[in-house]
């Protein structure tokens, strides 16, 4: 053991922080894969169908195990095709501009009070930034492509996007608010108490606006009307083939896992014990920070796939509504509530 | 202070990487046999009939405005909310008067319509 810590000390600072960051994009990739397998199988099973169940792993079936392995492996041997009317290099650029902040906003994620690649003041704004520049990758590839139903759902989903940008943006302010700070360790460290000192209780609106947004954002049932496959068939990536398409795939699950961390994190206590401050606290002293979090985690990821499965598309002019005419107002007036709640330091939660 | 920044740049580059190794991979491993009808755009298997970048719909840009407007609004929030135990009362008053000037704006654009789609 000592001899592999003095090991990773002589390793170049580079070389740890490339291995650590392996370290966090290994298992988003595994997940984000298993994401879509168990989306197909959930939404199957809600339907009262088996979902995938044939391609196996070493020759036993597994429940369908194989298939995202498959999927993979499948998009790689497909033929790119980039249409002979298209802006070549934008139309290949897109995709990269979707993918690299949809991973690379994992740099500034606290996994435990210690379990941090860059423990920056500016955490909150750094994901704020890189969650908006998720909207470039849509204009770029609608326009790139050269295709009247790219150029619709590039429009529709920009709009969208940026219509449940603002109430997202709100929402952060209301967490600042009660933090005071932007470092995303300290916004987690701000929850402890107990279940009830987490910000979902004292944020409740802001809380259910950040989430319902966050799926609004990442273009999911049921606000997917820039992919509303009845209407515009596939939206902005309709040209997108092979893994052009796989990396626009790869960035929205990712997107949807990181607005699932983030939820957990900003209202859920992150890390922190759901026993904390109860009797029960010593009996699950045992369960590390980290799976709280995953598990507070998978309960939003869940909630995507059963968003999905539910829900029936909004139509476009439902969607404007609900996020310039119902989720701002209410925000903007939460946020004054949070605002006296802190300034005068309302018991229980700000004290 | 900014070394603390530097995983962040790496990360990102890291990030880049992955798109651009992906599709690497895909160019690579695929096959390439265009042809003319397979490169044209998609319109429902018929032959497009006019330019795909046509004019679209005025609102779009209005909402892109409107979205300036507000996005400025939160990026003005930010600094305030971090310091507000620090500023007390009269921090939190200056920011209400300056929200209470982007809510007049707000309702001005509700009652004018601008928000309507359809």
């Amino acid at each position: 053991m000592d001899g592999l810590i003095s090991f990773w000390e002589a390793l170049p600072e580079l070389v740890r922080i490339m291995l650590k960051i392996v370290a966090i994009m290994l298992p988003l990739m595994i997940t984000v894969a298993y994401y879509t397998y168990l989306e197909r199988k959930v939404i199957g099973h809600m339907q009262v169908r088996m979902g995938p169940n044939r391609v196996g792993l070493f020759g036993f079936r597994l429940l369908g195990l194989g298939q995202p392995i498959a999927d993979a492996v499948k998009l790689m041997f497909k033929e790119i095709v980039i249409p002979s009317g298209a802006n070549k290099l934008l139309f290949l650029i897109a995709p990269m501009i979707t993918i690299a902040p949809a991973l690379a906003a994992w740099a500034v994620f606290p996994f435990d009070a210690e379990l941090v690649l860059a423990d920056i003041n500016a955490g909150l704004l750094y994901i704020l930034a890189l969650t908006s520049l998720g909207v470039y990758g849509v204009i770029i590839a609608g326009w790139a492509s050269n295709s009247k139903y790219a150029l619709l759902g590039a429009m529709r989903s920009a709009a969208q996007i940026v219509a449940y940008e603002i109430a997202m943006g709100f929402a952060l302010v209301g967490v600042l608010v009660a933090a005071g700070s932007l470092n995303l360790r300290e916004i987690v460290m701000a929850q402890e108490g107990s279940l009830l000192h987490w910000y979902w209780l004292p944020l409740l609106p802001l809380f259910l606006i950040y989430f319902i947004s966050g799926v609004a954002e990442t273009n999911r049932a049921p606000f997917d009307v820039a992919e509303g496959e009845s209407e515009i068939v596939a939206g902005f990536h309709v040209e997108y083939s092979g893994m052009t398409f796989a990396v626009f795939f790869l960035a929205e699950y990712a997107n949807m896992i990181l607005i699932s961390a983030l939820s957990a994190l900003m209202f859920l206590g992150g890390w922190l014990s759901p026993f904390q401050g109860t009797p029960l606290e010593s009996w699950f002293a045992w369960v590390p920070g980290i799976l709280w979090l995953l598990l507070k985690t998978f309960i939003f990821m869940f909630l995507f796939l059963w968003f999905r499965a539910t829900f029936p598309r909004y139509r476009y002019d439902q969607i404007m509504r609900l996020g310039w005419k119902v989720f701002i107002p209410i925000t903007i007036v939460w946020i004054v509530v949070v605002g006296l709640m802190k300034v005068n330091q309302a018991p229980w939660w700000f004290n | 202070m900014l070394e603390n920044y530097f995983p962040v740049l790496v990360f990102l580059a890291v990030g880049l990487f992955v798109g651009v190794a992906a599709i690497g991979i895909g160019f690579v491993l695929s096959p390439n046999r265009p042809d003319s009808e397979k490169l044209s755009p998609y319109e429902c298997g018929f032959e497009a009939f006019e330019d795909s970048r046509m004019k679209f719909d005025v609102r779009y840009y209005l909402v892109a405005i409107l979205f300036i407007i507000f996005d400025l609004e939160i990026a003005f929030l930010f600094p305030w909310a971090v310091v507000l135990d620090q500023v007390g009362m009269v921090g939190f008053w200056a920011m209400m008067l300056f929200l209470g000037v982007l809510v007049v704006g707000f309702i001005y654009e509700w009652k004018k319509g601008a928000l309507e789609w359809e």
